[in-house]
């Protein structure tokens, strides 16, 4: 039997039951999903907590890697010791503070309401961490990461990821040897919450200088290099209040 | 190739050599500049794209009798979209890690220029078997191509490949760069991955010159 596919009319019910199928499909297959797809984007959130508090799997100055997704939501229990929202002046505990969503939060802000920001304290070898959860702009889109600082303000790890920078150059702000620089830099400039830039000047590729309030940028990837500088700079001077209590007690 | 008539291999070997879509049809060239700086994104490009294209093709030459032909870029775009998210959903539910690799390549694939004109050009008047198999030769021309790129890229402005240092440490001046060897930064930027293309069109033309179009 010949159809004749060039009708209107066989054209537009083609078209709806195509998106009919096509839609029925998708739906089906995300509502399937998508316990198991939260489930990983929460363990990540926590791998990515634990991974700038320094409790990972890196060996050596391999690759980047995270500790186990079976072994995380124990280490987690273990090593976070406390989950702060901070709200204006008031501090509540919050179990659930590492699945706030800071973009909504942001949004939340613009509407005039007031900004809710998580933070993370760790416990480590009888050490105190503090992190920080970021989010900021880098080339193509968003950025996001994970500082952890002492009470001294000194950088005891970062993580860094991104949702579409480029493959080989800001892509790499996510390798362990753009991370690593940032450790044992301080937050601190002669008692200013400055941050840490990512700076071009290749005064320090070694990273030797500790106390410049900077790491050495990736080449070719200058304005993801400065979304990382400018969201540092943001992150911190949200929780400068927090901060400042932390380092002077 | 037992299994295959003659004709049926030159789908496959064709695309591979002398009708590669890169090299002598020069399509994909967008995808084949922007995701080669790292060898491993540009095989995870390819895989996809030799999933996408060989599914796509048969879902189009199964439908090619009752796709109305005023809409079929419409259709084929709608079939290379579905396929692409039911990938990256699965993937993202169980295998996130190489999710996150992928998700950026998720908009390239659709867009990708092979794909779409495999459908019009083949799929739409041939039968579902040699349709998969004229996607799975031309997706594996591609991804070769690909590769080939994504090795020379990473290698000469990287000094790694799959993100293992091969020449040595260029900061603690180790293997190569002990003697003062230096990457190329130039090799990261996409107008490297075209005059690499380049190279590998001249290559190949010279050592083949039937390939050469006349003036």
């Amino acid at each position: 039997m010949a159809i004749n596919t060039d009708k209107n009319t066989y054209t537009i019910a083609f078209a709806a039951v195509m998106v009919v199928i096509v839609g029925a499909l998708l739906a089906f297959l995300a509502s399937a999903l998508s316990a198991k797809i939260s489930e990983n984007e929460r363990l990540e959130k926590q791998q990515n907590i634990l991974y700038a508090m320094g409790v990972n799997e890196n060996e050596g100055s391999g690759s980047v890697s995270f500790i186990g997704t079976d072994k995380v939501a124990e280490a987690f229990n273990t090593y976070i010791k406390d989950q702060l929202v901070l709200e204006g002046d008031k501090v509540t505990s919050n179990d659930a503070a590492y699945l706030i969503d800071l973009k909504k939060e942001e949004s939340n802000e613009k509407a005039g309401k007031t900004r809710r920001l998580p933070v993370f304290v760790g416990e480590k070898d009888n050490k105190e961490f503090y992190i920080i959860p970021m989010r900021g702009k880098g080339l193509w889109d968003a950025i996001w990461g994970f500082v952890a600082v002492d009470k001294n303000m000194i950088v005891q790890g970062v993580y860094f990821d991104h949702k579409g920078e480029t493959p080989g150059l800001g892509a790499n702000i996510k390798q362990r040897y753009f991370m690593d620089d940032f450790i044992g830099e301080s937050i601190l400039n002669n008692g200013n919450y400055v941050g840490i830039s990512v700076a071009k000047g290749n005064n320090d590729p070694a990273n030797e200088l500790k106390t410049d309030n900077e790491v050495d940028a990736l080449a070719g990837a200058t304005i993801t290099g400065d979304g990382v500088s400018a969201m540092i700079k943001q992150s911190i001077s949200l929780y400068k209040p927090f901060l400042q209590t932390i380092a002077s007690n | 190739m037992g299994i295959l008539s003659k004709k049926d291999a030159a789908l496959i070997l064709d695309p591979l050599a002398d009708n590669n879509p890169i090299t002598i049809q020069v399509l994909g060239i967008c995808s084949a500049l922007a995701i080669t700086a790292e060898l491993e994104a540009s095989i995870v490009m390819a895989v996809s794209v030799l999933f996408v294209m060989g599914m796509g093709n048969v879902v189009i030459s199964l439908m090619r009798n009752i796709i109305p032909s005023k809409i079929r870029i419409i259709v084929q775009l709608v079939v290379v979209a579905t396929l692409v998210i039911v990938v990256d959903q699965v993937l993202k539910a169980f295998a996130y890690e190489l999710s996150k690799t992928l998700s950026v390549f998720v908009g390239l694939i659709i867009t990708n220029c092979i794909i779409m004109g495999r459908f019009e050009a083949f799929a739409l008047a041939n039968g579902p078997k040699r349709s998969f198999l004229d996607g799975i030769g031309n997706a594996a021309g591609y991804g070769f191509i690909l590769v080939v790129i994504g090795f020379f890229r990473e290698l000469l402005g990287s000094g790694t490949l799959l993100g293992i240092k091969v020449l040595g440490d260029p900061i603690e001046k180790t293997g190569l760069y002990a003697f003062g060897y230096e990457n190329n930064g130039f090799m990261l930027l996409s107008p490297m991955a075209l005059i690499v293309v380049g190279i590998i069109i001249w290559v190949q033309r010279s050592r083949n010159p039937a390939l050469i179009e006349e003036n």
